[in-house]
């Protein structure tokens, strides 16, 4: 009963936030100057004013503000995220083309963030002044400090130029012939460096979280009272101290989350990959109000039901949250 | 076996020493050429969408009447002749017999007028056939295009992807052409390639039309265009052999470092018609820029050997005047503004504007609005400060803001690139034309320049159909330009075409690959 009041009481803020998110943005995407006429005019090379004053009677742009703003809403109460300015085409359509290779990428690179930084955490926390340990440190805020799309370039260089194991860039090869099990390796093949890119900034943060966080959890009484009792180290490691430790990691996977399409903006750009953080970039520098307040709302979306998830998940993993003690 | 190495062996030694001459008589057909692009075209029909993002894939899905060579001179393509009456004001196309859209269905005249009724309805370059008041069809391969001034320009808007053949019974069903679903799918073309696929930000998939009008042609099976946005990706995907052609790159260190390749063939060549000029542009009506000899003082004080040296690695080309230096037209005998301190100094102390006790005279804003001209931006603060001009340079976070202040003639000086498209009536006229002094509309006469003597020669110019006598004119209007300086000229984009040893005949026109592809080969 707590638990569905507490849910009731969450998708009751999510939708004040999300109506909050659609008028900011909305507003916002109106203060700055300029519009989607100009970018059309530098696709084409320049207008005449015939032209230009077209454009903005198609797409709604001589109404007042809050009119347009009170249709937008109106429309996406009913399901509808407008019409691209720039592609034609239902946003709707654009987002469901886009969202799932961003989904496979963000998704990947977290769960290879979570894990190898959950390993290294552990590591360094083992021997908290050891050797190990401040190589684990070295390696996490060189990754954390890189800026993504160096990262993302040397990777490159590296793996695609000077020793080409990995192709530059997109999602798939389009010369490929082959059966299904081809194309999934070909897509994998693709991943591997877009990947490791996107994870090299995650990675920090969860190896240092969790290697704080197991510190802390090791230096308590009821490890000491393990270690008394004669249970193995790797026992008392993983079984006692891991489950606890874990919580924070969990909860920054959650906040993390929420990067899915800021912190796929570069990564996605460099490696051309066709997912929601390049057409987050496009549609910004070609003003195409439609589709950045639908990635927008889009991404609000997911925040809330990722907070939302991460609730549960914590409440599985800790007890003390499931009975309110704290 | 030995015969066979031999063989290979004799084969290998001819290749070499004959290869150019058989490189260009003997194409080989087959084979997938990859092209890489830097950005989605909106959609994939140029009669309704200019700019090289749609005319690179436009090209190939559409033909047009002419093609151009690499000397500007007319080829047949869809129209296999043409004439222009005595009085310029009748101009007849012969279309190829026979043939086809991608659909099957006859390439007609009726096609031809249509197209250029959509082009002038939706095309954003108003005066390619704004003097056409109808085109008749007399018969199916016939079409006779009656102006109501002679048009010189018409023959370069016939071309490339300004005047793209779209079959009336797809694009004439009544639906808004510039919005038409199968602007993006199911393209029902007319040039040497049909779309398999068009995937927004990934890539562009067209294969061979095997009922192409040109017999044998094209020589390649596939082309795949694929979409990568960030530069240095691209120069690896080049570098690495997955991408085998390039055009419009323009960073220099990445040209410079391909150049040195032996895999890789880099050429600025085949950018006349598209013709990119990068200059700085001055608001005549509105501060001390006013003034000609301010103006003239800031060009004298711009050392432009030092941006085409040491900003652009020697990759661009100096410019001038307001036409492309690969243009017939341009006029290199005019005031070329070589750097002179003294003379800046004299001209800006003639024009009242003594340094004060800082050394200052004035404060200018300059502005600029995307990230591959902040060098230049950059460097005209300290070099404008020898002449005790105190500039602040303010960058615009994005293109609509630049747009914006611009085009309200809210500014003082700005980097500005603008093409030329062919004929000087298409992409030149506007800058100067006092007629075009429109608020809110990016790459009109922003500059707020009047001078009834140059609108006398553009409306002449526009009209005169003897090549020699237009020249002349063009010349004259170059010079006056020149010294009343409405826009500094500094460089040519420094663009240029990469590909891969393997490709041979790469498009080396005017049009670069905004031209159809039909001629590349691949070697084995």
């Amino acid at each position: 009963m707590a638990l569905l009041i507490s849910v009731l009481q969450r998708i009751g803020y999510a939708l004040a936030l999300l109506i909050a998110v659609l008028v900011l943005n909305f507003l916002l995407m109106h203060a700055a100057p300029g519009d989607i006429a100009d970018t059309i005019a530098q696709d084409m090379g320049g207008a005449d004013a015939e032209v230009m004053e077209r454009i903005r009677r198609d797409y709604g742009l001589d109404l007042p503000v809050w009119q347009q703003l009170l249709r937008y809403i109106g429309n996406v109460a009913q399901g509808d995220l407008g019409y691209s300015f720039f592609f034609q085409v239902p946003v709707t359509d654009l987002l469901i083309e886009r969202v799932p290779a961003t989904l496979l990428l963000v998704i990947t690179a977290q769960l290879l963030a979570i894990l190898v930084g959950v390993i290294l955490g552990v590591i360094a926390a083992r021997r908290p002044n050891g050797f190990g340990s401040h190589m684990v440190t070295l390696l996490a805020l060189f990754g954390y400090s890189a800026p993504v799309f160096w990262t993302g370039i040397m990777l490159l260089i590296c793996f695609s130029l000077w020793v080409p194991l990995f192709p530059s860039g997109g999602m798939q090869d389009v010369t490929l012939e082959g059966g299904l099990f081809e194309r999934v390796l070909d897509v994998a093949r693709h991943m591997v460096l877009p990947v490791i890119t996107l994870a090299s900034i995650f990675l920090a943060l969860y190896s240092r979280l969790c290697r704080a966080s197991m510190l802390e959890v090791l230096g308590a009484d009821y490890i000491r009272t393990a270690k008394a009792k004669g249970l193995s180290e790797g026992g008392i490691v993983f079984k006692h101290a891991l489950k606890n430790a874990l919580s924070p990691v969990v909860t920054l996977a959650g906040l993390q989350f929420s990067a899915v399409v800021s912190g796929a903006v570069l990564v996605e750009t460099v490696f051309s990959w066709p997912g929601l953080g390049t057409l987050a970039l496009q549609s910004i520098l070609a003003r195409d109000t439609p589709t950045i307040l639908g990635i927008l709302f889009f991404s609000s979306l997911v925040v809330v039901v990722v907070n939302l998830i991460t609730d549960l998940v914590l409440r599985l993993i800790d007890p003390r949250i499931r009975t309110g003690a704290a | 076996m030995k015969p066979m190495i031999w063989r290979s062996l004799a084969a290998l030694t001819c290749a070499a020493i004959i290869s150019p001459a058989l490189a260009a008589d003997e194409p080989r057909r087959g084979g997938t050429l990859v092209q890489a692009i830097q950005g989605t075209p909106r959609h994939l029909n140029p009669a309704v969408q200019s700019g090289i993002a749609t005319g690179q894939p436009g090209a190939q899905l559409f033909a047009a009447p002419l093609r151009y060579d690499e000397n500007w001179d007319p080829q047949p393509y869809l129209a296999e002749s043409w004439e222009t009456s005595d009085d310029g004001l009748t101009v007849t196309l012969n279309l190829v017999k026979g043939a086809t859209f991608h659909d099957g269905k006859p390439i007609t005249s009726k096609d031809v007028a249509f197209s250029i009724k959509t082009v002038q309805e939706n095309h954003p370059f108003k005066t390619m056939f704004a003097p056409v008041e109808s085109v008749e069809t007399p018969d199916d391969t016939t079409a006779v295009l009656k102006l109501s001034k002679p048009h010189p320009a018409l023959m370069l808007a016939m071309s490339s992807q300004l005047l793209p053949i779209i079959p009336q019974h797809v694009y004439g069903d009544g639906q808004d052409p510039k919005a038409h679903p199968q602007n993006s799918e199911n393209v029902v073309g007319s040039g040497p390639f049909k779309l398999v696929e068009f995937s927004r930000d990934q890539h562009i998939i067209m294969e061979r039309n095997e009922n192409f009008f040109i017999e044998g042609r094209p020589y390649v099976d596939r082309i795949i265009m694929r979409i990568i946005k960030d530069g240095s990706a691209r120069t690896i995907a080049i570098e690495n052999g997955e991408v085998w052609l390039s055009a419009f790159e323009q960073n220099a260190r990445d040209i410079a470092r391909m150049k040195k390749s032996d895999k890789l063939v880099v050429t600025p060549e085949g950018y006349g018609a598209i013709g990119p000029l990068a200059w700085v542009a001055f608001n005549t009506k509105k501060g001390p820029t006013a003034d000609v000899k301010v103006r003239q003082a800031i060009a004298y004080a711009i050392d432009r050997n030092f941006i085409l040296k040491a900003l652009f690695l020697g990759t661009a080309k100096e410019a001038r005047t307001g036409i492309h230096p690969d243009s017939p037209f341009y006029n290199p005998d005019v005031e070329p503004y070589d750097v002179d301190l003294d003379k800046a100094n004299a001209l800006l102390d003639e024009a009242g504007y003594a340094k004060g006790d800082d050394g200052t005279r004035f404060k200018l804003v300059l502005d600029y609005g995307w990230a591959s001209i902040k060098p230049p931006a950059e460097y005209l603060k300290p070099q404008l400060k020898k002449v005790g001009i105190d500039i602040e340079v303010r960058a615009s976070p994005d293109f609509p803001t630049w747009a914006k202040r611009i085009s309200n003639h809210d500014f003082d000086m700005t980097w500005d690139v603008v093409f030329n498209w062919g004929d000087p009536v298409i992409g030149v006229h506007r800058t100067y034309d006092s007629n075009n002094i429109k608020e809110g509309v990016i790459w009109s006469n922003t500059q707020q320049y009047e001078n009834a003597k140059i609108d006398e020669i553009m409306d002449a110019a526009g009209r005169e159909t003897d090549p020699a006598k237009r020249k002349e004119m063009y010349a004259k209007f170059q010079q006056i330009l020149a010294n009343d300086l409405p826009v500094y000229w500094a460089y040519t984009l420094p663009y240029h075409t990469i590909s891969n040893e393997k490709v041979m005949n790469p498009p080396r026109g005017i049009w670069a690959t905004s031209s159809p592809l039909d001629r590349v080969w691949l070697a084995e």
